[in-house]
């Protein structure tokens, strides 16, 4: 039976160019027609220390990473010791013989990656053996590879000539010695290409698109990992006129960068993680009581303080949901795909247009860096909101409504105060209980024009239900079809809109038995909310800086379930 | 504030040098909008919080734009609202706790950008709204509230600050010269920079400087503030530091960069390397 699925791991150091290698077999693959996901994790420092990558190869399209490896690509024999324990029953390892001795187990196969690639004349084609190699473990055609050789070279005309063939060479040199070795991961299934148009790209690209599509046309942003690359992407491309992009001198700056320029008009956003977010605060209090239009992402990573820089979390909920002092709770976008990354942008600034304030969008590592193939937003039918703009004389009330009101613009009639004291109709501070009663209740009544947000769900008569939330979306997913495929009676639900959560959601979940939310953080903050909303939510908590596998959620679900319906009780 | 508002109840106190400074930043404003033949609400001030900040409150008569925003954050505050909308004339008005103390980490990166805004710093040496505490611009020794056996740093010499960190134009004045002051401001919103407008306005329940600023020849004290000779060369920066030599108050433009290039003309000079994609041309750069 030809395989449907492999997943390979590059392990090495960082700096020694495998990354690369990775993101462009998966890239070569989904060109193919087959698709493919990435997920890295590497240490915070510059170059060095130990990195990995996985990319998963499939006919279908791909929920996560993959619990066990077909190939290990081992780059030194530290790698080799970490992870060979999840190579697959009947996995290979691929090492380089130049600079590794490894004893024959069975399973390893040395190949001089270096000396090989060297033989063809280009000093850096070793990368380019390795892709062969793997190409025959599963007897994938070498035109694939091939095809992605001369696409990525097509447009140097000083180099590619030259590279070109040079690199067909050293692919063929790979295939050959694989084919030697004798062996073999069983033969993928051709590919099943989709009858759309698609795109590969990465999680932080994705939500840039979006928010660009979005009308965004001003950024400011400081460096920090994992969103660095939002900032980066965006000097690139928010480009031309009426455009600002721009790196801040702090977080500080960023946020209060972002409700001068939602004041004067912009579609502002920055992007940030953690101990950026936590120096938003104050910030987004701001933009919270004037009412200011403006979206902050946030690339959650491990926390708290300056936490784990390059490793995935989910604990940023509660920040999140109460990032500032006060009667404050800000509405919250996460997406739970790369592909979705892209929607959950242009939602953000729907939103924040429509209710006049700020949306935070929670991002995740596991999700900025992951590289994947999706389908091609169709622009036309993605729907862009802008704000209600005033339009009348001076003597304006801007605040005057117990709910949203149009907002004028500075340059036109309508002046008033943007104040972050508590105010009157005009937006001047005042000291009377009446008024914060009044104005309190009008920001949070604003909330309720975000009640649209749509969600996914299945099965949904089982009294169990399984909500997993943002990037712990493709784990949970898959583990849910495999809990129904054994026969278990479980529900699915998943939305990206979670405050305010879509209130048919809400409902449904009030009438579940149980909700177990698989989330990678230490006090269940999901669960947390849900219960606080009276839904009976209980947590599947991760605390590792890694994302779920498939196989710890169908067991750890099966098992809470089990015990729920022996008990009869919550555990 | 337009008109009256009975429900805003906030008052400076008697004899406040924040008075003074309102009345400068009308006539600074009216007469901006009176030659450049602009509406009133092409100009938006961006108050800090403290007494000074009551500012964007308490103008009379047409009403501005304004934004009263966090404590220490104008300037930030004043980006945005300027990179968004370089058409638009940004007024900060700031006190010196707001400005000098908590809002520190972010005037020197406006004088980098040369952020093309006018900032008003009212400078009474303490935190009036909080009862008199201690500002950076207080003097070693003062007794305050929170310094009661003496305060334990020197002053801030604002005014070098300015001038070190490269602001482009850096001007001092005093609270009750209101035309001279009403003058340094609008010079100030007309320079093409990040424009610097220190202003000494005392706080009459705290700390009262009106005599030492002023001088009184009955008790012999010398007057602190001079007014900065006609010869002197506001685009010298040497002299401009010479001036601060001198000591005292200064009064007058000390440093007006004569070529300055305001931030937003040196991002639309970047963007002229840049090639400017629409989000369809970006989206079907990752085509597969």
């Amino acid at each position: 039976m030809e395989k449907t699925d492999f997943v390979v791991r590059f392990a090495g150091e960082g700096g020694q160019g495998f990354l690369s290698v990775a993101v462009g077999f998966a890239s070569a693959n989904t060109q193919a027609g087959y698709h493919a996901q990435t997920f890295a994790t590497f240490p915070s420092q510059i170059t060095g220390g130990p990195t990995w990558m996985q990319v998963r190869i499939s006919t279908k399209p791909i929920l996560t990473r993959g619990d066990s490896l077909d190939v290990l690509v081992a780059f030194n024999e530290h790698s080799y010791e970490t992870h060979v324990d999840e190579v697959r029953e009947g996995g290979v390892v691929l090492y380089d013989s130049d600079s590794m001795n490894m004893d024959d187990d069975g399973r390893s196969l040395g190949i001089a990656f270096d000396k090989l690639g060297k033989s063809t004349g280009n000093a850096r084609a070793a990368n380019m053996v390795m892709m062969g190699a793997l190409a025959e473990l599963m007897k994938m055609p070498l035109d694939v590879l091939a095809d992605f050789v001369r696409r990525r070279w097509a447009n140097t005309a000083r180099y590619g000539p030259k590279i070109v063939p040079q690199n067909i060479e050293a692919l063929a040199l790979g295939k050959q010695a694989a084919a030697e070795s004798g062996f073999s991961l069983g033969k993928l299934a051709p590919p099943e290409a989709p009858g759309y148009k698609q795109i590969f790209t990465n999680g932080n690209s994705a939500l840039a698109l979006g928010a660009v599509h979005a009308g965004l046309n001003f950024y400011a942003g400081y460096p920090i990992s994992p969103a660095t690359t939002i900032l980066v992407w965006m000097e690139e491309n928010l480009v031309g006129d009426g455009k600002f992009v721009y790196q801040v001198s702090s977080e500080i700056e960023a946020i209060n960068a972002i409700v001068g320029a939602g004041y004067g008009g912009a579609k502002a956003m920055t992007a940030t993680a953690g101990p950026g977010f936590s120096l938003m605060s104050e910030g987004l209090g701001l933009a919270w009581m004037a009412e200011i239009p403006c979206v902050v992402v946030d690339v959650q990573r491990g926390g708290p303080a300056t936490g784990l820089p390059t490793k995935t979390e989910q604990s940023d909920f509660f920040a999140a949901m109460h990032p500032a002092h006060g009667d404050v709770s800000l509405p919250i976008i996460a997406p739970g795909t790369v592909e979705e990354c892209f929607y959950a942008a242009v939602a953000a600034f729907n939103w924040a247009e429509r209710y006049q304030g700020p949306v935070i969008l929670l991002s995740e590592h596991a999700l900025s860096e992951r590289e994947q193939n999706f389908r091609m937003p169709d622009l036309d039918s993605v729907h862009v909101e802008n704000r209600v703009v005033y339009d009348g004389g001076n003597g304006y009330l801007r605040y005057e409504a117990s709910e949203m009101s149009p907002m004028p613009l500075p340059g036109s009639p309508g002046s008033y105060v943007a104040n972050a004291s508590e105010h009157d109709p005009m937006g001047d501070t005042t000291h009377l209980p009446d008024r914060h009663v009044q104005m309190t209740e009008r920001r949070f009544s604003k909330l309720s024009l975000l009640e649209d947000g749509s969600y996914e769900s299945q099965n949904i008569d089982a009294p169990i239900a399984i909500m997993p939330w943002g990037g712990s979306k493709g784990p949970g997913f898959e583990a849910y079809r495999q809990l129904i495929a054994g026969e278990m009676d479980v529900a699915w639900y998943f939305t990206m809109y979670l405050n305010p959560l879509p209130p048919p959601l809400l409902n449904e979940l009030r009438g579940k038995d149980l909700v177990l939310v698989p989330e990678l953080n230490f006090q269940g903050q999901f669960s947390s909310y849900l219960r606080s909303k009276g839904v009976r939510a209980e947590s599947i908590t991760q605390y590792t800086g890694l994302p779920f596998k498939v196989a710890d959620l169908v067991e750890r679900v099966s098992e809470r379930i089990a015990a729920y319906r022996k008990e009869g009780v919550p555990a | 504030m337009s008109d009256k508002n009975p429900e805003y109840d906030f008052k400076w106190c008697p004899g406040c040098g924040d008075f003074g400074v309102r009345r400068a930043l009308e006539q600074a404003v009216e007469k901006r909008t009176i030659e450049l033949e602009e509406p009133i609400e092409q100009n938006v001030v961006v108050a800090g919080i403290g007494c000074s900040g009551n500012m964007v409150h308490l103008l009379e008569g047409p009403q501005p734009y304004g934004i009263h925003g966090l404590h220490g954050r104008t300037l930030p505050i004043a980006l945005g609202v300027k990179m968004a909308r370089p058409d638009l004339n940004v007024v900060i008005a700031a006190g010196d706790g707001d400005f000098l103390s908590i809002g520190m980490e972010h005037i020197a990166p406006q004088a980098q950008r040369n952020l093309n805004v006018c900032a008003v710093v009212m400078d009474n040496a303490v935190y009036g709204l909080t009862k008199g505490q201690g500002s950076p611009t207080a003097s070693l020794g003062m007794v305050t509230p929170s310094t009661p056996y003496g305060k334990p740093e020197v002053s801030l010499n604002a005014l070098r600050l300015y001038l070190a960190i490269g602001a482009s134009y850096v001007a001092s004045g005093i609270s009750s010269k209101i035309k001279d002051l009403a003058s340094l401001i609008y010079e100030g919103m007309e320079h093409p920079g990040f424009s610097i407008v220190h202003v000494q306005s005392p706080c009459t329940y705290f700390h009262n400087t009106y005599e030492q600023l002023k001088g009184n020849p009955r008790k012999g004290i010398a007057p602190l503030a001079w007014t900065i000779d006609d010869d002197h060369d506001p685009s010298d920066i040497h002299a401009a530091h010479e001036v601060v030599d001198k000591g005292g108050v200064p009064l007058g433009i000390l440093y007006r960069d004569d070529a300055p290039v305001p931030f937003e003309d040196r991002m639309t000079e970047m963007f002229t390397r840049a090639k400017p994609r629409t989000a369809q041309e970006l989206i079907e750069s990752y085509a597969i």
